[in-house]
């Protein structure tokens, strides 16, 4: 029997998420991001009977997801005129006239190194994260990543102050274990 | 004044929330004056805090989960 096997009714509650980030970092659009999650999904329920188990579930869906972020572009790209290709000397007409030189690359910015580093670190986060006991996960995200109040959180999943401090607790411990040290 | 380890590291994890009262914070930042083992701990958990935030995660809310989840189970 292969390694791996896939359970589709699990996929959205353990990896929604996770290809939601993936998403949201490149096309930088949350309802598109949504949508080519779906999409990701159904793609998988189509093609799961050429799933081998060689690859986990994750990665596989991630492949998936990779191919339909590039038909997105794709297909954005040919909306746009085709083959009219424009280079404009100023990307806004506020700076047109600015001297070419003060446009050149800041050798000392680290905004790209910042934003793969974010990237890597966010997905670091999610696997983590989709280790911890789903109600772990749950108030953990609801709490962190949300920003939910205490109050509402514990209407929500009927659970008192206290609880919730422990599974918050229970949780940030073992994300510190799971976390890489480079992180530290 | 003297709280245990484990009291100290729960304040420690209600501050990453800014919800720990004043009088927990100088009971906690007391303990971690003498115990080396909680300041490494109130460091790393510092540390997280920051590191998410950093990350900028996002989550899909509970209703698009739910429907994410119907319109899959419509297709198995």
């Amino acid at each position: 029997m292969a390694e791996h096997q896939l359970h589709p009714d699990n996929w959205v509650d353990q990896y929604a998420d996770y290809l939601f980030n993936y998403a949201v970092a490149r096309v930088s659009d949350a309802e598109i991001a949504k949508d080519l999650v779906q999409e990701t999904f159904f793609a998988g329920l189509n093609s799961a009977k050429n799933y081998k188990g060689d690859a986990a579930e994750r990665t596989w869906l991630i492949a998936i997801l990779k191919r339909k972020v590039i038909d997105h572009y794709r297909k954005i790209n040919s909306k746009k005129g085709k083959a009219e290709v424009r280079i404009n000397y100023a990307a806004s007409s506020d700076s047109e006239g600015d001297w070419i030189e003060e446009q050149v690359a800041d050798p000392f910015s680290q905004d790209g190194d910042n934003t793969l580093e974010n990237e890597e670190l966010g997905s670091a986060i999610q696997e983590c994260i989709s280790k911890l006991p789903r109600k772990q996960a749950m108030v953990f995200q609801m709490k962190t990543i949300q920003g939910m109040s205490t109050e509402d959180i514990c209407n929500e999943l009927d659970i008192n102050p206290s609880n919730l401090w422990v599974m918050i607790h229970r949780a940030r411990t073992a994300l510190m274990g799971c976390l890489n040290d480079n992180w530290f | 004044m003297k709280i245990s380890c484990e009291e100290a590291s729960h304040i420690c994890t209600k501050s990453q929330y800014k919800e720990a009262s004043f009088w927990e914070i100088l009971k906690l930042r007391l303990h971690i004056l003498y115990c080396k083992t909680c300041e490494h701990y109130s460091k790393r958990n510092g540390t997280l805090t920051s590191l998410c935030d950093r990350a900028g995660l996002n989550v899909l809310s509970k209703e698009d989960k739910e429907s994410m989840k119907k319109d899959l189970e419509k297709r198995l």
